[in-house]
């Protein structure tokens, strides 16, 4: 039986190797350097991608493929569904977990707002990855209003 | 062909037949939901080669290609080079052949 708390320690920890401080800061402030963290996600989706889907149906639509990252995907990584998905019709997607399980070990609230995106970054690859084995190019943010709540935005490209 | 591998992924089910008009091979198409195409050729005169076979060896071309895509040390888009692939390849066919 596979322990989920084993995935969330080993992102702990790639979280605190591999996020990189900008070394040149500029006028800005500080950046975090995160493509590291997105790439590793990316190259994972893109294997899940193709060994969860092997199983299913044929996707007839782009938002079969939505469904299937809010559902199938959202399980076998963090054991539950995606709690809503909302789209316009026209190429973006809003997926909403209001309790993500890589968000739930920091206090829920306000407090570590400010270090959330470097939690975030292995999972928007993950999805990027999914999306691009199944055939679709696209970019992939996310965004914390309150901790453990956060929502993944997902523009397909030429679309 | 091409409108074939366009029904083929509107269908639900992944199987296609073709007869080409020369008749000297039956052509069939795999497609999965992540857009990869499996064609197998198959020599007109091997009649022995029944449906369910055919379905049974594509699946396997597909968990195959899985475990490629899973691998380490495979970058997606490459050309395979693994033997494991290569071997399990080699073995359908001579047992079909």
């Amino acid at each position: 039986m596979a322990d989920a708390v084993l995935f969330e320690f080993l992102h702990t920890e790639m979280v605190a190797e591999l996020w990189a401080h900008d070394p040149d800061p500029g006028p800005g402030g500080q950046n975090m350097n995160l493509s590291v963290l997105e790439s590793m996600g990316f190259r994972v989706g893109q294997a899940l991608g193709e060994r969860l889907a092997r199983e299913m149906l044929a996707f007839r639509e782009e938002l079969d493929v939505l469904k299937f990252l809010c559902k199938d995907l959202w399980l076998a990584a963090f054991q539950k569904q995606m709690d809503s998905l909302r789209t316009n019709h026209q190429g973006t997607y809003v997926l909403q977990d209001n309790s993500f399980p890589l968000l739930l070990p920091m206090a829920a609230g306000l407090q570590y707002l400010e270090e959330v995106p470097k939690f975030l970054a292995f999972t928007c690859g993950l999805l990027r990855g999914a999306l691009c084995t199944l055939g679709i190019e696209s970019m992939v943010t996310a965004s914390v209003a309150a901790l453990p709540g956060c929502k993944f935005q997902v523009v397909i490209e030429n679309s | 062909e091409i409108s074939a591998w366009g029904s083929l992924v509107a269908r639900r089910e992944r199987n296609l037949r073709q007869l080409y008009p020369t008749g000297t091979s039956k052509v069939y198409g795999y497609v999965t939901n992540s857009k990869v195409k499996f064609v197998m050729v198959v020599d007109s005169s091997n009649t022995a080669l029944r449906d369910n076979e055919i379905r049974s060896m594509f699946r396997k071309l597909h968990n195959s290609y899985t475990d490629v895509m899973c691998n380490p040390f495979y970058t997606p888009g490459d050309r395979i080079q693994s033997r494991a692939f290569d071997n399990m390849v080699t073995s359908m066919m001579i047992q079909v052949c």
